[in-house]
């Protein structure tokens, strides 16, 4: 078991001590799956984001609400370390992952990347066959057997719920498949691989509600078998699918006229929704800010 | 899933040796051939400096400025090459600006889309043509039936005029596309401001589009230049084939520029051994025409970077 | 109120408002400007055709005559009658392999180093301008360093004034073609493809292999098509390494003897050789030898430009 010690040490004294609320604490005991403490992101001298300490939990719907540019994407990007594609950017403070720390030497991105799926905003499939872009990931890690593989990428398409409809034309161009289809086929694509935690950056924002529906529907299928992050501009969606709700807003600088975004409040859904502790997040949730 | 705690061991967020190793070697391996391209450079420099060095400080300096560029004979002048140059790249230019600046125009600001897409190609296959096949084009068809038209018989069998021609002709390309690409880079706002207010197109193209685009319509043009100054073949058949070497000012005379006296010191007539002042002197017109050729294209590389920012 | 009435712009009646809203018809110096400008477009396709036509013109005698005799036979600079290209189409094609062995692996890779690895480092950004420059550095000075690093200094590998010294400067010279559009067809691939590949735990070169190269392999195709193209039709940089142009028949040589002695050609430098002998009877073989060189380069380019328009708007 990792080490309690790091948990529980105190905050980084951040600027202002804000309280977080630190999700019952008394649950420590259950080591999360994401656990950050004191997670500041820089791209360059621009800080996007500062003091985010969150724990994430198996097994859940863990939604990102706030107004755009207060770092929900960035902080997302920081559980699979997709910004270390980003030349300019810079972590600082701890995001650990099962109590490792995701930023250690030892680990490498591409290995997180591989347990941390990530679905984007506008689906992306690859400009080949459906067969195909199920099979990528599995073959990266080795599986080679026709039988193996197509038996992967039927469970795969079936978990997202894709496989009625695409079963006869496998051999198909993704490119072809409507919007929705798509985003599942993506999904189905990280499912692919067996990931631990699914993370998606506003993965309906490019759909119409019809499909928008699927994919939530969709989420809740899957979260008995997998974590997922949420990025969403929705907050009915964000009430509807997720569990716990952080939301982020931003805050102007002393030193700079550039704003930086802060975690304001991180709690269950239902509460955050009815009965919010910090004003802002009232504030956000009732529709009076940004 | 994480009930097995086993998993979570920072080993296990380690990837595959044969992947990583994989990885890297790739990674090695795009490194060193992009590490490569910097080494031509050095080396082209190195080669050029060494021995141009080596030829400016042997050779008698009077010769550097003397009846004209006779290699065999010790006679450097490089007044000769650099007249010849000129008088080539001249000529060119003006075959070469109105054209190519009358294509781009018509091809952005006043062809129908479909025609564009027929036209364009077209033009492209004029930046294909050998350079070899326009110098023939220069002494079999431009000499006999436009320069001797031209001046009524007083121009000799191979002279500046045609290579300059023809080395216009290879011009109209380069000239025509980039200004075509800076033309294009204009926003259509901007055009449409200028018919909002009334404006016809003539006068929205040359009072507007034209004026916004100047500094890719300036690099075009000194691409362009460098081009001409940098062509070899064209010169070396249809002007310094024969007697090129003597000063002179008279376009309709055999002349030599920079590039083609190189060529001449590596075959036929002034085919020269592998050391000796006038192997050397290739290194310093070689010298000299790399950094005129470097400085021009590094304004006008500038000057399309600054197009592209614009908008 | 003045603004609203057209009487500022000296329309006094229904008429002259007629008048002005269809004087588009009859705008003259619009017209003649027009003119002008297609008149512009009109003389360089004009070239175009001069060209061809002129060539075809001198080098009727040989097309009509002997064109399978002139494709099949050697170099020649003393009797028209028996000059051909075969060896200068060999040679050209030899040349054309090197090229390809040589800067496309090496081209691609540097594209692919300065798009998918390198960012906006510094040293990216130096090697950006370097090829920028160097695909400006006029084609004889390349001559001169093929002269130098690839004729003396690694004449024992290359074996002095051989085809492979020869092959390896064309390649140089056309390496910043290939770099700086396969440069382009990777910009093109659009980030979310790489991005689909790293999320699911690729590596970078895997992402590379599998994905963004097949994306961008048309583009990269019309590159190093292109960059063919522009091998084939040089001359100059081969005069200083050993192209034969004097004796045309010592480019008699077997393949082997050319890479192990020398004594190469290549279509662009027999065409030069041509046209330095005097008389109708060279001037047809220059002609005929030019247009092979021109119908060949223009195959090629018209099949980059192909490739280009059919796969430019894939995403
Ligand atoms: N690659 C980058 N380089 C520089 N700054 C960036 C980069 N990506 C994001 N930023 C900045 O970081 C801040 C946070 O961006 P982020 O994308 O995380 O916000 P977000 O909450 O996801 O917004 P949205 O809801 O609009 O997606 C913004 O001010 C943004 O401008
Ligand atoms: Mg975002």
């Amino acid at each position: 078991m990792p080490e309690l010690a790091s948990a529980l040490t105190p905050l980084r004294s951040s600027e202002n001590s804000r309280k977080v609320n630190m999700t019952e604490a008394a649950e420590t005991d259950q080591v999360p799956v994401f656990r950050t403490r004191g997670l500041a992101v820089y791209y360059g001298d621009f800080r996007a984001v500062r003091d985010v300490n969150l724990d994430v939990r198996g097994q859940e719907i863990t939604a990102f609400i706030g107004p755009s540019g207060c770092g929900k994407s960035t902080v997302l990007r920081c559980f699979d370390r997709m910004n270390d594609l980003i030349p300019s950017a810079r972590v600082e403070g701890s995001v650990e992952y099962h109590g490792i720390n995701l930023y250690d030497k030892a680990v490498d991105a591409v290995e997180v990347r591989r347990r941390v799926g990530m679905v984007f905003q506008k689906p992306n499939p690859f400009p080949k066959s459906i067969y195909d872009n199920l099979a990528f990931g599995p073959r990266l890690n080795g599986i080679k057997k026709k039988n193996e593989l197509d038996e992967i990428v039927e469970s795969s398409l079936k978990r997202a719920a894709l496989w009625d409809e695409v079963k006869d034309r496998l051999k198909a161009s993704a490119m072809g498949l409507s919007g929705g289809q798509q985003q599942r086929l993506c999904i189905a694509r990280c499912i692919a691989v067996e990931p631990d935690v699914i993370l998606m950056d506003e993965p309906c924002s490019a759909l119409d509600p019809i499909a928008t529906a699927r994919i939530e529907d969709l989420m809740q299928e899957i979260k008995r078998d997998f974590t997922i992050i949420i990025v969403t501009h929705n907050m009915q969606q964000a009430a509807r699918v997720s569990d716990r709700t952080a939301f982020f807003t931003t805050e102007v600088n002393n030193e700079s006229d550039r704003r930086t975004g802060v975690l304001v409040e991180f709690d269950l859904t239902q509460k955050m929704f009815s009965r919010p502790s910090d004003e802002r997040t009232e504030a956000y949730v009732t529709g009076r800010f940004g | 899933m994480s009930s097995d705690t086993n998993r979570w061991e920072i080993g296990s967020l380690r990837l595959a040796p044969a992947r990583r190793r994989a990885d890297t070697r790739m990674r090695l391996i795009f490194s060193a051939a992009a590490v490569a391209t910097l080494a031509i450079s050095i080396l082209i420099i190195y080669t050029l400096v060494k021995d141009a060095w080596g030829f400016f400080i042997d050779v008698p300096k009077g010769d550097l400025w003397n009846i004209g560029w006779f290699p065999r004979r010790g006679i450097f002048d490089i007044k000769t090459l650099i007249l010849g140059t000129l008088m080539v790249t001249g000529i060119a230019m003006l075959i070469a600006v109105p054209l190519g600046l009358g294509v781009a125009i018509y091809l952005s600001e006043f062809a129908a889309p479909r025609v564009r897409r027929v036209l364009k190609p077209i033009i492209e296959v004029l930046a294909g043509i050998p350079s070899v096949v326009l110098g023939y084009f220069a002494i079999s068809f431009i000499n006999p039936n436009i320069i001797t038209a031209l001046v009524g018989g007083s121009n000799k069998a191979f002279n500046v005029a045609a290579a300059g021609v023809a080395v216009g002709i290879l011009t109209i390309p380069i000239i025509a596309s980039v200004s075509e690409d800076a033309l294009r880079a204009v926003p259509m706002a901007l055009r449409e401001a200028s018919y909002g207010l009334g404006a016809r197109r003539v006068s929205t193209t040359f009072r507007v589009v034209f004026p916004a685009a100047i500094s890719g319509i300036v690099a075009a043009l000194i691409l362009g230049i460098s081009r001409a100054i940098g062509e070899t073949m064209v010169v070396a058949i249809a002007a310094g084939a024969v007697g090129g070497g003597l000063f002179s000012t008279d376009p309709f005379q055999p002349g030599q520029t920079m590039t083609a006296a190189m060529a001449a010191l590596g075959f036929g007539s002034d085919q020269v051994a592998g050391s000796g002042l006038a192997f050397q002197s290739l290194f310093f017109i070689g010298f000299l025409l790399f950094v005129i050729t470097l400085v021009l294209n590094m304004i006008g590389d500038r000057l399309v970077r600054k197009v592209r920012e614009e908008y | 109120m003045s603004i609203a009435t057209p009487d500022r712009f000296g329309a006094q009646s229904a008429a002259s408002l007629t008048e002005r809203l269809t004087g588009a018809r009859r705008d003259v110096r619009g017209r003649i400007v027009e003119w002008i400008l297609l008149s512009a477009l009109g003389l360089s396709l004009l070239i175009l055709v001069a060209l061809v036509v002129n060539l075809v013109d001198r080098a009727w005698p040989v097309l009509d005559g002997r064109l399978g005799d002139f494709l099949s036979s050697g170099l020649d600079a003393s009797n028209a009658a028996e000059a051909g290209v075969w060896q200068a189409i060999r040679g050209t094609l030899t040349l054309a392999i090197i090229v390809a062995i040589v800067a496309f692996p090496l081209g691609i890779a540097c594209a692919i180093y300065l798009e998918e690895y390198a960012g906006q480092s510094r040293i990216a950004r130096l090697i950006r301008i370097n090829v920028r420059n160097l695909a400006g550095v006029p084609s004889i000075v390349y001559g001169i360093l093929g002269l130098t690093i690839f004729v003396k200094f690694a004449g024992g590998l290359t074996g002095g004034r051989t085809v492979i010294a020869g092959g390896l400067t064309l390649a140089t010279l056309v390496l910043p073609v290939v770099i700086i559009t396969a440069s382009e067809a990777l910009r093109a691939v659009p980030q979310s493809i790489r991005e689909g590949a790293l999320g699911v735990g690729a590596t970078k070169w895997e992402a590379v292999r599998s994905h963004v190269l097949p994306s961008a392999a048309p583009g990269i195709l019309t590159g190093t098509v292109l960059a063919l193209s522009r091998a084939a039709g040089e001359a100059a940089p081969l005069l200083l390494v050993g192209g034969i142009t004097g004796l045309l028949r010592t480019g008699n040589q077997s393949i082997w003897q050319q890479i192990t002695e020398g004594g190469f050609t290549s279509m662009p430098v027999a065409i030069f050789s041509y046209a330095r002998q005097t008389g109708a009877d060279f001037q047809a073989v220059t002609g005929a030898a030019s247009l092979i060189l021109l119908v060949l380069v223009i195959i090629i380019n018209g099949l980059a430009i192909w490739l280009r328009n059919r796969f430019e708007s894939r995403w």
